[in-house]
């Protein structure tokens, strides 16, 4: 074993405990995030180990740092995460297969490469005197020690990153904002182009989904008159996504009378 | 207990993170693991900060944790953007100059 230049003067315990039980769950809950298929088990996975890096934080005296971690990262980041996931479909599970062939071995050998050498760098580097320790510097407390040095020497940088996080929302709100490409057509409209068109067939409107009340569900398409499942338009993101039933297993020759109506 | 652990922890959640932008195909799991890198220099920088008894580090950080939210909130935007288009949130949908 490497004896260490940088080092705590004195061995601490509780904190020695503290990294030796959270350190490897955060390092188990990151290899995870990468391993697991589906999106919303990798964002939990990525608040557990934001939350394990909060109380390295305030394991650190950097208690301002480690609240700000809690609140803005695990609270705002991973909510966002959350909220585009649901928009963009929870069940959009990543295909693990690798389209790129080869691409998986070369990112593992690199890793291992790169990771092996900032280790050994660390390990052999010497600050040649002990590892100071914050309790001078935030003798006045962990906030207004940051407090003071922000609104000093680096009030140049504050001003500018917020002119940043300005910058960001506005280009958020643009990118997010949905011009339509055309006109939407008013109800009077849509009426004369129901009763005007070339058949009167939808004149009453589309038939509702759904199955004379058995299947009630937006699932399925309505039967006809005659039997056949009308093409009507279901739902366009339930269809994109194949969440449909075919309502031929609710015609009424097929359908299993033995239960008894339910009421 | 030495204050380097934190930076050997460090080093590996910044691979880890490295690792994932390159593997994974979903746009929103690169997104995370690039957070996962910012966080992972974010402790670096908090490590150094106590090894140097100097609170520089913690204001450092504390400005990555600013543009890593800026980062987020555009690039999530970018990734609806192209999910609203493309109806796919794969980075490797998105090659459409390639053809």
């Amino acid at each position: 074993m490497v004896d260490l230049a940088i080092s705590v003067g004195q061995t601490q315990t509780p904190e020695a405990l503290l990294f030796w039980v959270l350190a490897p769950l955060t390092v188990a809950a990151a290899l995870a995030m990468l391993l697991v298929k589906k999106a919303v088990h990798s964002a939990i996975l990525m608040a557990s180990v934001m939350i394990n890096l909060a109380i390295f934080y305030i394991a650190q005296d950097a208690l301002f740092l480690g609240i700000v971690q809690i609140v803005v990262y695990t609270g705002a980041v991973m909510m966002l995460f959350l909220f585009i996931l649901m928009l963009v479909g929870v069940d959009s599970s990543d295909s693990l297969t690798e389209t790129i062939p080869g691409l998986r071995p070369i990112a593992i050998t690199a890793a291992v490469g790169f990771g092996g050498l900032m280790l050994s760098l660390i390990g052999r580097a010497t600050l040649g005197r002990n590892a100071i320790g914050l309790d001078a510097a935030n003798s006045m407390g962990n906030v207004k020690g940051i407090a003071q040095l922000l609104f000093s020497t680096y009030v140049w940088p504050f001003e500018v990153v917020s002119a940043l996080l300005i910058t960001a929302a506005l280009g958020a709100m643009v990118l997010a904002h949905h011009q339509s490409i055309q006109v939407r057509p008013t109800q009077r409209q849509l009426s004369t182009q129901r009763f005007r068109g070339e058949s009167l067939a939808n004149a009453a409107g589309l038939p509702a989904p759904g199955v004379f009340a058995r299947h009630n569900a937006v699932d399925v398409p309505a039967l006809l008159l005659d039997g056949t499942p009308s093409a009507n338009p279901i739902n366009a993101t339930l269809q994109a996504r194949g969440d449909m039933l075919t309502s031929g297993s609710f015609e009424l020759g097929k359908v299993d009378t033995s239960k008894g109506e339910e009421k | 207990m030495d204050a380097a652990n934190y930076l050997y922890l460090s080093v590996l959640l910044f691979t880890i993170g490295a690792v994932g932008v390159v593997v994974r195909r979903n746009a929103i799991v690169v997104f995370m693991c690039v957070e996962l890198m910012l966080n992972a220099a974010n402790l670096a920088f908090v490590t150094f900060s106590r090894i140097n008894g100097d609170l520089n580090g913690q204001v450092v950080a504390f400005f990555t944790m600013v543009v890593a939210a800026c980062e987020v909130v555009v690039g999530l935007a970018i990734i609806v953007t192209i999910y609203r288009s493309r109806r796919s949130a794969s980075v490797d949908d998105a090659s459409l100059l390639k053809r």
